[in-house]
């Protein structure tokens, strides 16, 4: 098997066993860019000799490679900031921007042995679910190259799924990590709020934004999260939360557990072929023993309305920043008022211009109750709908999306429908789970995502769940596109 | 009607976004559409329902006051702008 | 007409930390532009503020302090604007609930206790500095500033003249200063003040329009501001006309408020909780262990003067106003067993020095020991009143120990019979005139002849001594 197919577990036990050099390993997994990287358009930006440099440094340190990924080449979204490294969130208004200090989970990737090849696409500053919101480049999912991968994690997404990389960070919000994988046919883990430090993780919705792996299997992604987990002195919202080890969870068990199929996921707007891979991979799930049942989270149908609240709110205020005074770009005025104007007009593209709209307007005065206020307290009650789920369930399962990738410009001129298709993963964010996006079958030769939700911190369910399905189904899939 | 134009103009202001006539037009449409959507909120009785404006029951998270090294002047303006004598540099702010 | 002022002031405090609110970066006053900043403070993309624990302790001693409520469960808000001077576009503040709420604090004027009203006092983070660049186009920002800890006290409309807004300000300074919360140093803007200030008919009890006065950067110009801007509203509502609600800006220069009008339209801050913070749940063991580390505040201290020393009410209080000379007192006093003298070379001649030179306290070259020698030497006979004074003069200028400076100097008394006895003989002899007047019974030529002796002594002669000799010798 070609050494970039390998997965991430495979290259670090091969490392560690000397069968392989560090080197060798990033060279393959670079000529497999060269080779694809026209077609895909992943990255954003790359340093081959800086990698390669970085991979033969730990080629001599073999003998100590002591971190989970050591040697193991990877990829991260480009809203996450690496010190030297251009980090422009797929924005105008950062273009130019090299940050003077690197986001703690890439640092701890990078205590952790990996190489990091580039930076990947996204919809600019996370907003989106198809890539096509990049300032600077379309996407292409390598299933079929004239539809989207999906987002706002599109790149990372693409890149693992078309052998670019064998993992990469995204980041998820309302579903950015989950829908592009499960868009893509790879696996992709939102961990719960407060798992994964943010610090340096450019902010989208501060409330909402988690960073997690896309991976091709359910073991790298425990593995990745077991490199980036953990309590950080600089998030106040890092949780002071015990990292167990999750590869332990993966025992392919899953008899008796109780899993709960929330009927409201599986309703009108879902494509019956997505409906019908689900229900089949479900089946598999009971098959191994699990305890399946429908339930409800009557609030689902206003989680879309709530996010579209919630998140530009924190997103207007978090992009405010971006003021053409320190860093970025700047579009000189008549004066300062004029200064910002253009600075911003010309540095925002539409779609974050209209969340920025939609956040100013939901908190400005006269309309901050109607709006954020009572948003926030729907929210309250859809996340109580998960709680009475989980005292009686050990997890949810559903699909990740209700359709599979769409066609570049199918749904980019109208926000609301766009908006519509993170219906199933929005929940989760607005009430802070755990949950992954795992490949569970083909419809109309596009892969289908099956999500496993979580309770809080309870990760290690999300994984056996999901890493049991995998196991049992065995599905080999191999992107049509390229 | 949700949102007028004139509140549109107003919203862009407040976001220090200069839009165009035709930007102020779509977004007053796209606008009126989401909120029209969110409307739906309005039907629940939400009454006694805090806010979560967080979803973790954390409290006190406090560093100590110990000086932690920054960056030089150089480093805090490699990406300025504009910069004059160790400053950023705006075009001047115009007082009263 | 007859009108009744109305004042309330909202008060900025910068907090002693050693480091910034929500970053570890230095908050040392007046170093070069930029070189206290970090990603954090500059509001770079993706980092987070972590809450500095002595900022949000010397926060809840101020509330403390200022006889505040607690609030057990509190949070931080954003509050959205954008500025150059503000790095995020918007400025971490607490909105809806305070650190603390309902306190007071007593002052006094014209001998009369007053209490004014303490609405809330809330922790936020400072804004960076803006300067006119030389070619008047630009304006260039330092962030060294930004981040660094302040509260917000927002007092009721309790005040009714610009003489107690002054004395409610210096009260507040005095409480800050006693606490080490602040250095509150209103030169280096570490307190600052802006007033909202109304008229009313007197005994009308709804609010006439107040206008908000900015840029009142030490306590006279506190006074002066408000008292020019009592006068310009007087004038108006004599005249029949209204005054618009707006802010000013106190120019020093002329000596008036100026309307602060901006084409920018009425502010909207978009306050929502920050969501890169967690919420404070404060219990009350923490709040006792705050409680504890209030010292002896001025009231308290100006009472245990008065009992404690005899000392008069008006030197107790002076003393008390400044927590450093109130420390200076104390200590001295249990060198030399004499509070009235030290009360009086303090408040004469310390606190004149002081003046004259612009020294702090903190800064004053004598001590409290020093001081106590000196006037023990006094209290010996060693030197006179007079000569005590050049001695003083000279300690605060070099801190010497007085006994050196005497001895240096050869300002020791001459209390010695022998050695005066010549000299009155030698002015006798020399002013035949004056023996005549005194013996004529002209007491007051005595004094002439006295006054040369001190002449011939270079002030030195023990003056009870030289008029024995010369009584004596004069019959």
């Amino acid at each position: 098997m070609a050494m970039w197919r390998w997965s991430v577990r495979e290259m670090a036990d091969r490392v560690r066993a000397g069968e392989v050099k560090p080197s060798e390993l990033t060279e393959a997994v670079l000529a497999r860019i060269r080779e694809t990287e026209g077609k895909i358009r992943a990255f954003l930006h790359m340093d081959e000799e800086a990698a390669m440099s970085r991979a033969r440094g730990l080629d001599g340190r073999a003998g100590e490679a002591r971190g989970l990924l050591f040697g193991v080449p990877g990829a991260v979204k480009d809203n996450l900031c690496t010190a030297g490294v251009r980090t422009t969130c797929a924005s105008r208004i950062l273009a130019n921007y090299v940050p003077p200090y690197t986001a703690t989970a890439v640092c701890k990737l990078e205590e952790h042995g990996a190489v990091l090849v580039g930076k990947t696409n996204m919809d600019e500053f996370a907003m989106g679910s198809s890539t096509e919101n990049s300032a600077f480049q379309k996407t292409a999912n390598p299933w079929d190259l004239n539809r989207v991968p999906g987002g706002s994690s599109g790149g990372s997404a693409a890149a693992v799924a078309a052998g670019q990389v064998p993992f990469a960070l995204g980041s998820d919000t309302g579903g950015s990590i989950r829908q592009p994988a499960a868009f893509c046919g790879v696996v992709g883990l939102k961990p719960t709020y407060g798992r994964v430090s943010r610090y340096g993780l450019v902010a989208f919705a501060s409330s909402l934004d988690q960073i997690g792996p896309i991976t091709r299997t359910v073991e790298d992604a425990a593995l990745v999260l077991q490199a980036i987990a953990g309590r950080d002195p600089r998030d106040s919202t890092s949780a002071p939360v015990e990292v167990p080890d999750w590869t332990a969870s993966l025992t392919g068990e899953v008899k008796g557990m109780r899993l709960a199929v929330p009927r409201e996921y599986i309703g009108e707007g879902t494509d019956p072929a997505v409906a019908e891979a689900v229900k089949r991979a479900v089946e598999t799930l009971a098959g191994l023993g699990a305890v399946v049942e429908e339930v409800s989270l009557p609030h689902t149908k206003y989680a879309v309305a709530v996010y579209y609240l919630i998140a530009p709110a924190e997103a207007s205020s978090n992009l405010a920043r971006y003021d053409g005074v320190r860093y970025g770009v700047r579009v000189e005025g008549d004066n300062l008022i004029d200064m910002y104007g253009r600075t911003r007009s010309q540095g925002f593209g539409p779609e974050v211009k209209r969340r920025i709209m939609l956040g100013t307007y939901a908190l400005s005065s006269g309309y901050y109750d109607a709006y954020y206020l009572r948003a926030q307290k729907v929210r309250t009650l859809i996340r109580r709908d998960f709680e009475a789920v989980f005292e009686r369930f050990d997890a949810v399962v559903a699909p990740t999306a209700p359709t599979t990738a769409f066609r570049f410009g199918e749904k980019i001129e109208d926000p609301l429908t766009m908006y519509l298709n993170d219906v199933l993963t929005i929940p989760v964010n607005l009430a802070g789970l755990p949950a992954i996006s795992v490949p569970c079958g083909l419809a109309g030769g596009l892969p289908v995502g099956l999500q496993v939700i979580g309770k809080p911190f309870d990760e290690a369910t999300v994984l056996r769940v999901a890493h049991a399905y995998e196991q049992a189904a065995a599905l080999k899939l191999e992107p049509a596109g390229l | 009607m949700k949102i007028s134009l004139e509140q549109v103009e107003h919203v862009a202001r407040l976001a220090r976004l200069s839009l165009s006539e035709d930007e102020a037009r779509r977004y007053t449409e796209q606008l009126e559409a989401i909120l029209e959507f969110a409307d739906q909120l309005q039907e629940l009785d939400v009454s006694g329902v805090p806010p979560t404006s967080h979803v973790l029951p954390i409290y006190n998270v406090l560093r100590e006051d110990e000086e932690q090294p920054g960056l030089t002047r150089e480093e805090a303006l490699a990406g300025a702008p504009d910069s004059e004598d160790g400053q950023f540099r705006v075009p001047a702010i115009l007082e009263g | 007409m007859e009108f009744e002022t109305v004042i309330g002031l909202e008060v900025h405090v910068e907090l002693a930390t050693k480091t910034k609110i929500f970053c570890g970066c230095s908050t040392e006053f007046g170093a070069p532009p930029n070189t206290h900043v970090c990603p954090v403070c500059l509001g770079h993309p993706g980092v987070l503020p972590v809450l500095n624990r002595r900022a949000l302790e010397l926060a809840m001693k101020a509330a403390l302090a200022l006889n505040c409520r607690i609030a057990r469960e509190s949070k931080f808000d954003r509050k959205n604007y954008f500025y150059p001077d503000l790095p995020k576009a918007y400025q971490i503040s607490q909105y809806d609930m305070p650190i603390g709420e309902d306190g007071y604090i007593e002052i006094e004027v014209d001998g009369r206790t007053k209490r004014i009203g303490i609405t809330r006092v809330h922790l936020e983070e400072d804004a960076g500095k803006l300067m006119h660049s030389a070619d008047g186009l630009h304006s260039l920002v330092d962030f060294n500033r930004v981040g660094v800890p302040l509260i917000e006290i927002v007092s009721e409309p309790d005040m009714r003249s610009p003489e107690e807004a002054r004395a409610y300000l210096e009260k507040l300074k005095a409480i800050m200063q006693y606490c080490e919360i602040s250095d509150v140093r209103m030169e280096e803007g570490s307190l600052r003040c802006d007033a909202n200030i109304s008229l009313r008919p007197a005994g009308s009890t709804s609010f006439g329009t107040k206008t908000e006065i900015k840029n009142l950067n030490s306590f006279r110009n506190v006074q002066r501001g408000l008292e020019y801007e009592q006068e310009r509203q007087r004038q108006i509502l004599l005249s029949g006309g209204e005054v618009v609600q707006e802010t000013r800006r106190w120019d020093e220069a002329t000596g008036q408020t100026v309307s602060m009008r901006s084409k920018e339209e009425a502010h909207d801050y978009r306050y929502f909780p920050e969501p890169d913070l967690v919420a404070l749940s404060i219990d009350d063991a923490w709040v006792e262990r705050i409680r504890q580390t209030i010292p002896e505040l001025p009231d308290a201290r100006k009472r245990r003067f008065i009992e404690q020393y005899g000392l008069p009410a008006y030197d107790a209080g002076v003393l008390t106003a400044s927590k450093g000379v109130a420390d200076f007192f104390d200590e001295a006093v249990r060198y030399v067993d004499d509070p009235k003298a030290v009360s009086n070379w303090m408040m004469g001649e310390l606190l004149g020095h002081m003046n004259q030179s612009g020294l702090e306290i903190g800064r004053v070259k004598v001590t409290p020991r020093g001081l106590a020698k000196l006037i023990g030497l006094i209290r010996e006979g060693t030197i006179s009143t007079k000569i005590a004074k050049t001695v003083f003069a000279e300690m605060f200028e070099t801190g010497k120990d007085p006994e050196s400076i005497i001895e240096e100097k050869g300002l020791v008394q001459i209390s010695d019979e022998g050695a005066l006895a010549a000299i009155v003989d030698k002015v006798i002899e020399a002013n035949p005139k004056s023996v005549a007047d005194y013996k004529g019974g002209k007491e007051k030529a005595l004094g002439a002849l006295v006054g040369q002796v001190m002449k011939e002594t270079k002030g030195k002669a023990n003056p009870q001594l030289v008029n024995k000799l010369l009584k004596e010798r004069l019959g």
